[in-house]
């Protein structure tokens, strides 16, 4: 198992190597340069120039290339050049909204998704079964962002049951000592500002969850019916494993393999969405500044945020294929 | 592994497909019969049958968009009606009402259906030629080249494919067509990869074995035995993709990389403005968000119920 985990983690080092040889070349690749996105009209061939000058984009690549490793391995991913503050403490700043966030969401994917697979499989081939599988295709082909609109518009602007952007209200007054809301508020004890914040994270893990969701109720769905008819279910009914016990410990269990695989593949495209997701909502996290970093061309944000995601994503894979040896005895044994 | 029925069966079918396989038959007599019992399976299953329709109707629709729109994409025929507070609605003369710049919605939105039809075969046809090429090398070669080209694949792959379009689209800047090259880019990689994995499993086969020791050359295997076994995993997969694309060139439009003025007709585009009018006229975002749903649904269920009834696994049963 620790071999396992060993041997992952150092085949991370030359995949992130080369990502991050792609991500530079590409950064660079982009159309104007980040002087003529950062100077707007004002981009007069002086400027520019001054600009280039003094966040080296004037040197040869090689050189650029190996200075921004040097650095990066020293923790320093480079100064956004809109915001004038280091990438890190950008993303340090916005990553706690985008984890909260996602997190709600996932946890809504799983808590709403397994359940309603379970449940569509106990009942396969009923009316419940099948508005289940059609709900589950609806939830992955209609766009984040449309459902996210709707939300906001039926649950924000008609009923106004919830806030329609932004991570917490401007009239809270309310201590930040970690950046997730929702912890701070439980942390300083301030209980309206802690509701406030998860209020406002409500809609868009809606919207963010719904197509991890989907996905997870249909995978749930096709692995508990494909489990039951399984011979070793079958055998150990015979052998008089009462009816409650034969879910948990066998048909559960069993049918859980693929689906902890599909929730790991999740995050990635929790990533993607929280693009589009913050972006409706103006939530302040990472994947709004990233849609905003491409625009304006900010290539050390650009460069670090991919670099986290790849790793987060990763890291994440990772954490899947251990959990597969947590549930599955025979994983551990190699 | 199992001797149950359905595997005999698809056994039985393998010899009997592979043992008419002579250098002397065309390509497309091979995988006949798969494709016979796929169609008979595909009729039976209504899902199959609901997506065949939405799909047939978006197509007829694109293509005869010139024919079923009162007016051309780009003509703003209520511009004198609109107000600041005031769109108006569902008239005889305009079927869905009007849009914030006075183009008629119902015109806008069967124009808009060309256009995604036209991003999404032409990005899904892009990846796949893409895919072809890095999955066939791959495949074909072996040894390293097969793990440096690998390698490259599972790099893109470990990019979040939204952030890997947007990426792709922001270089080459706000338009249509790199709308499409970012779409058809990302899909490389998915079309590499099952390529290679249905290539390495044929390579495997008896038939493919038969066929070398028959003297005939790598290229002659690859090129009218292999390819075309491996074509069914590889059709499903495309099917799934048109409906990816359509979701995602709504999303790029809608992040400002689609290109246009606001009165583009596309769905995605039309989506995106309409967020500033949901107050106003919510109709204006709800139908091409229902449009962009369903135009997907249409083709991730016939995708779905294409790949069930090409999987020998589930024949027959």
């Amino acid at each position: 198992m620790v071999r396992l985990v060993l041997q992952r983690l150092a085949l991370l080092v030359p995949t992130l190597f080369g990502l991050s040889v792609l991500l530079f070349l590409w950064v660079r690749a982009l159309p104007g340069g980040p002087a003529t996105a950062l100077l707007g009209e004002r981009a007069t061939p002086d400027a520019v120039e001054r600009i280039n000058r003094l966040y080296g984009f004037d040197r040869p690549l090689h050189e650029q290339y190996v200075t921004w490793l040097g650095q990066l391995l020293q923790g320093n991913f480079g100064v956004s050049t809109r915001t004038a503050r280091p990438v890190l403490d950008e993303f340090l700043a916005r990553f706690p909204a985008t984890i909260e966030l996602t997190a709600l969401a996932l946890l809504i994917a799983v808590g709403v998704g397994i359940p309603l697979g379970y449940v569509a499989a106990r009942h396969q081939g009923r009316l419940l079964d099948h508005t289940t599988v059609v709900a589950s295709l609806l939830g992955v082909t209609i766009p984040v962002f449309f459902l996210a609109f709707l939300l906001k518009w039926m649950f924000a602007v008609q009923l106004g049951l919830f806030p329609s952007a932004g991570r917490q209200s401007a009239s809270m007054v309310a201590t930040h000592p970690t950046g997730f809301y929702v912890l701070d508020g439980l942390l300083t004890r301030e209980w309206d500002a802690a509701w406030d914040a998860l209020m406002h994270l409500v809609l868009p893990a809606i919207a963010l969850g719904s197509i991890p969701l989907a996905i997870i109720a249909r995978i749930t769905r096709a692995s508990v019916i494909e489990v039951q008819n399984a011979d070793y279910v079958r055998t150990a009914r015979a052998k008089g494993l009462g009816p409650g016990r034969l879910r948990r410990r066998v048909v559960l269990r069993n049918a859980m393999l693929p689906v902890s695989t599909t929730i790991g593949l999740q995050v990635g495209l929790l990533l993607s969405g929280a693009v589009l997701t913050e972006t409706v909502f103006a939530f302040n996290g990472i994947g709004s500044f990233l849609a905003n970093a491409v625009f304006n061309l900010d290539y050390a944000v650009l460069q670090g945020f991919i670099l986290f995601i790849a790793v987060v994503y990763a890291l994440v894979n990772l954490a899947v294929d251990v959990s597969y040896g947590l549930i599955d005895p025979r994983m551990r044994a190699r | 592994m199992t001797t149950e029925p359905a595997a005999q069966a698809a056994l039985h079918d393998d010899l009997l497909g592979s043992a008419g396989d002579g250098p002397d038959r065309e390509p497309g007599d091979e995988g006949a019969s798969i494709w016979r019992v796929a169609a008979r399976r595909l009729r039976r299953n209504p899902g199959a049958i609901l997506g065949a329709v939405i799909v047939l109707v978006f197509v007829l629709v694109a293509l005869l968009a010139p024919l079923l729109a009162p007016y051309g994409p780009q003509e703003l025929p209520g511009r004198a009606e609109i107000r600041p507070t005031y769109i108006p609605g569902p008239s005889s003369e305009y079927l869905l009402g009007l849009d914030r710049y006075g183009g008629d919605l119902f015109s806008k939105l069967i124009w808009g259906a060309r256009a995604s039809l036209v991003i999404g075969v032409l990005s899904t046809l892009l990846g796949l030629a893409g895919g072809a090429v890095v999955g066939l090398v791959a495949g074909a070669f072996g040894g390293w080249v097969d793990t440096m080209t690998m390698r490259f694949v599972d790099l893109m792959l470990s990019v979040p494919s939204l952030l890997l379009a947007v990426s792709i689209a922001a270089v080459i800047g706000q338009s249509p067509v790199a709308v499409i090259v970012a779409i058809g880019v990302v899909q490389v990689p998915i079309f590499a990869r099952l390529l290679r994995g249905t290539m390495l499993a044929q390579r495997g086969q008896d038939y493919v074995l038969a066929a070398r020791s028959l003297g005939l050359s790598r290229r002659t295997v690859t090129m009218s035995h292999v390819l075309p076994n491996s074509l069914g995993p590889v059709i499903v997969q495309a099917t799934l993709m048109l409906a990816t694309a359509v979701i995602e060139a709504a999303a790029l439009s809608f992040l400002g990389l689609g290109g246009g003025s606001p009165t583009t007709a596309e769905w995605g585009r039309m989506l995106t403005a309409a967020q500033n009018e949901l107050e106003v006229a919510p109709r204006l975002a709800l139908w091409p968000g229902a449009l962009i749903a369903i135009t997907a649904l249409g083709f991730t269920l016939f995708g779905e119920a294409l790949r069930e009834a090409l999987d020998p696994k589930t024949r027959k049963r």
